[in-house]
């Protein structure tokens, strides 16, 4: 086929055209795509509020903002790039796009409550920008009693609900995939010969339907302490702040796991498909997936050390803090393991699949400094915990986002990437996140702390060198929507398989027909069969 | 058409049951009169309580007849994960007064 | 040989229900009982939450505790519950009518069903009513001051109304669930073959009824040793 002919069968994109086709779509894969646009606007707008962060805090006095605006500018921050962005972007965009095709199955188990889930988060994603455009919120994302719910001035209300209403989309997306990958494996393909993926995707579906709905009755006893008073929080009628931070951290610190996990995932398909060779230890793989999917429920009190909680309990949840770190790491030997041997290439979704494990090797290893209580009480609060939650959300997470959007590209669109430029975009985000969050290591365990819109003079260059890096990292954010934008039209028409990849989802046309394959695959191979495939990926690429 | 596989719970069972559900709330209602040593009260009641749940979830809910028993699974998943809720928060309260608590 | 025609019919009925992405029916079925269960879970952890806050705040304050279930009528939580308990009985008489064939006495049984869940709302509209009269409404209608500790006592009747408020909320959509099913079975929508949105409607109300298993010890029969 000559590189420029229109592709001549029909796919998911033409199966129809208009609006109301796309909006009332079923289709796992126009769903996944609408997700794909929702969330990189939340992105960017996300974006800009760490832009004002980062510009406030080139100086030392709280000189561009009050210190009110400045709570609003990280409270936004937090609330959009976490329930508007980490949270739905792999598993909405790339899960929904890929589970079905990686179970041989010709959709989720439930289609329309998929696009109902794209709606409820659409709708709470129009709440959030009106509570932005009205003033915004001021709590933190952390909305701590009893700032929230008795004495802040701006719209807790609003975006309480909005967040609500953005967590049945979770859970929803986590129960399809859950009962779809129990219910709807093609012939053959045992749970053992599943790729890694959808392991991983189903371990945070697990969370998200067993940690999103405390998030969700957390935030009814917040509106209801606003609205009508009844102050379960309230200490004047016997309430505990400290309880709502339990029934907080119960699901948010899973919903960390949430945000990495398919992260993780992305990286073990990127890896033994580049490296060219069967992942090392998958069951190991595998298994881990739901270790931290368990263990990660048992820590959540490692954010409430100084909180006023017992030393007891202090105890009991650093320990099992050091315990979750382990499932973590045995994916990252077995990934670098590998690799080992194997013949590595450089192609764009390797590049974002090496500065992942990098960084979130480093994230979560700082994660161990920060569960051992005689650290964590010095630098808690500090800019040392926003560098490790970035290391591994931003090293982490959206690198592999990054890397699974350039790996499946070529089977969502059809057309290849600009490697020169993807090469480029993802050595200008490494360079940039380095530079953005670094300094911000040194600059907690100085004392620097978070939340605060001015700092001592002392901590200026740092955060100059940080605030420089953002501008990098975000130059580096904008290349691939550029380029990605670009390849919609000029890009390279890509073959069914151009990695040369063992997935079953290679196995059909790029861009996929509505029902995935043309005839229900039978599977009687184990994952990862490399060794079954050509040496080398393609040429040229 | 194949016939679906599908149990078919017998009436006779469900009316058993219902009766025992009743049987079990009229006796934590009159034990719930009755003195007796610390907690045992409320772990009487409670424990009464889950058994009349765990019979409208076997029988009921058609627990008991499900092969292979993944349903039983998920659901007694979310119970454990309640009692991990609820048991790991109680690290915190019961122990304040005796370890202290970290700055105070 | 040709089916007979009722029997064709009840086919056609399980044919059309099946929807295009499954392989066969009982694949269809499975992920949808499947599907009800997760999402039981999650109101299972949502529930949870204020289980959680209800077994804390209890373990500080028992005496409020005590006082608070003193002032819950225990004859109306008493019938109340035994409502539910027949209820629950009555949709699994349901369940096994449309199993039998017997489409319009599943519509019968979920009728009285509605009947009975309504009956619960009312009561509990009645104690809630009692209750803003004495002045235990918290928030901004507490006046219940005669008590020993009203502080803790209010919160109590926090978790009292929350959680029972929180049922009768999922009661209400129980309600309209159950209902749209009567509705369907009626017109003989389901057969032998083709039930489960009936099983599945059924499984909701049934953890309707688990949760107020709980309640009842829970609010209504803390510490009643000494009321007689």
């Amino acid at each position: 086929m000559a590189a420029n002919d229109a592709p001549e069968r029909e796919n998911y994109l033409t199966a129809s055209y208009g609006v109301r086709s796309w909006l009332l779509t079923t289709d796992h894969k126009r769903i996944a795509i609408l997700y794909l646009i929702s969330i990189t606007l939340m992105f960017f707008i996300g974006g800009f509020f760490a832009t004002m962060i980062r510009l406030e805090l080139l100086t030392p006095p709280g000189d561009l903002m009050t210190s009110d605006t400045y709570n609003k500018m990280f409270t936004m921050h937090g609330i959009v790039m976490i329930f508007f962005f980490l949270i739905p972007s792999i598993p909405a965009v790339l899960g929904n796009f890929f589970i079905p095709m990686m179970l041989g199955a010709k959709d989720l188990a439930f289609p329309r409550i998929n696009l109902l889930s794209w709606y409820i988060y659409t709708i709470s994603a129009f709440m959030i920008l009106y509570v932005i455009l009205t003033g915004g919120v001021d709590t933190g994302w952390t909305f701590y009693t009893p700032f929230s719910t008795t004495f802040s001035n701006t719209h807790v209300l609003l975006a309480g609900i909005a967040v609500f209403i953005n967590g049945f989309s979770s859970i929803l997306t986590g129960l399809n995939f859950i009962v779809t990958t129990h219910r709807m494996r093609a012939p053959g393909l045992t749970w053992g010969r599943m790729q890694l993926f959808v392991w991983s995707l189903y371990a945070t579906s697990v969370i998200q339907v067993l940690g999103t709905p405390v998030l969700a009755i957390t935030l009814v006893l917040v509106a209801l302490e606003r609205a009508f008073h009844i102050g379960i929080f309230n200490p004047a009628v016997g309430g505990d702040p400290v309880l709502f931070q339990h029934l907080f951290w119960f699901y948010s610190h899973p919903a960390v796991y949430i945000m990495i996990l398919p992260s993780m995932a992305v990286i073990s398909e990127v890896v033994p498909c580049f490296a060219r060779k069967r992942i090392f230890g998958y069951t190991f793989v595998a298994l881990s997936s739901i270790a931290i999917a368990v263990f990660g429920f048992l820590v959540w009190a490692h954010h409430m050390f100084v909180a006023g909680m017992s030393l007891y309990a202090a105890l009991v949840f650093s320990l099992l803090s050091y315990f979750v770190a382990v499932p973590s790491a045995v994916k990252v030997f077995n990934w670098t393991a590998t690799m080992y041997k194997g013949q590595v290439s450089s192609h764009t979704p390797m590049l974002y699949a090496f500065g992942f494990i990098g960084l979130f090797t480093m994230g979560g290893l700082t994660g161990l400094y920060l569960a051992a209580l005689g650290i964590d009480v010095h630098v808690t609060d500090t800019y040392f915990v926003v560098a490790h939650f970035h290391f591994i959300m931003v090293g982490g997470a959206v690198m592999g986002y990054l890397a699974g959007i350039h790996y499946w590209w070529p089977k969502m669109t059809g057309r290849m990437y600009p490697e020169v430029w993807g090469k480029i975009a993802a050595a200008v985000v490494f360079f940039g996140f380095v530079l953005t969050f670094l300094p911000q290591f040194v600059l907690g365990y100085l004392g620097m702390p978070r939340r605060y819109h001015a700092y001592a003079p002392e901590f200026q260059v740092l955060n100059v060198l940080s605030t420089a890096g953002a501008s990098i990292l975000a130059l580096g954010y904008l290349m691939p929507l550029i380029y990605l934008l670009w390849s919609l039209r000029y890009g390279e028409e890509a073959g069914p398989n151009p990695w040369s990849s063992a997935g079953l989802e290679w196995k059909t046309a790029s861009p996929p027909p509505t029902y995935n394959f043309e005839q229900t695959p039978v599977v009687t191979w184990e994952a990862y069969n490399y060794e079954d495939y050509p040496q080398e990926v393609p040429v040229g690429r | 058409m194949p016939e679906h596989s599908e149990h078919v719970v017998p009436k006779k069972t469900y009316y058993l049951v219902g009766a025992a559900l009743i049987a079990l709330m009229v006796l934590t209602a009159i034990l719930s009169r009755v003195p007796m040593p610390g907690e045992l009260n409320t772990l009487i009641a409670l424990t009464i309580a889950g058994i009349k749940a765990l019979l409208v979830l076997l029988f009921f809910m058609h627990l008991k007849y499900e092969k292979p028993p993944l349903n039983a699974v998920v659901l007694f998943a979310g119970l454990f994960w309640l009692v991990l809720l609820m048991g790991l928060s109680m690290t915190d309260y019961p122990f304040r007064a005796i370890f202290g608590v970290p700055g105070h | 040989m040709a089916d007979s025609p009722a029997i064709a019919a009840e086919h056609a009925v399980a044919e059309q229900a099946l929807r295009h992405h499954f392989a066969n029916m009982e694949q269809q079925r499975e992920s949808s009982t499947l599907g009800m269960w997760l999402f039981l879970v999650t109101e299972i952890m949502f529930f949870g939450g204020l289980f959680a806050a209800y077994m804390i705040y209890r373990h500080l304050y028992p005496g409020a505790w005590a006082t608070g279930s003193e002032h819950m009528s225990f004859w109306l939580g008493t019938l109340n519950t035994t409502i539910l308990l027949c209820s629950s009985l009555l949709v699994a008489l349901s369940v096994h009518a449309v199993q039998e064939g017997e489409s319009k006495k599943t519509a019968w049984l979920l009728l009285f069903t509605i009947l009975m869940g309504a009956a619960f709302l009312g009561i509990k509209a009645v104690e809630y009513h009692a209750h803003y009269v004495e002045g235990a409404v918290p928030g901004r209608w507490w006046h219940l001051h005669d008590v020993p500790d009203p502080a803790h006592v209010q919160m109590f009747f926090i978790l009292y109304f929350v959680m029972t408020g929180l049922h009768a909320l999922h009661v209400t959509i129980g309600l309209v669930l159950l209902g749209v099913i009567a509705y369907k079975a009626n017109k003989l929508a389901y057969t032998p073959e083709y039930h489960n949105p009936v099983e599945v409607s059924g499984l909701y109300w049934h953890f309707v009824d688990l949760v107020w298993i709980f309640l009842y010890p829970m609010l209504y029969l803390v510490a009643r040793t000494h009321t007689g």
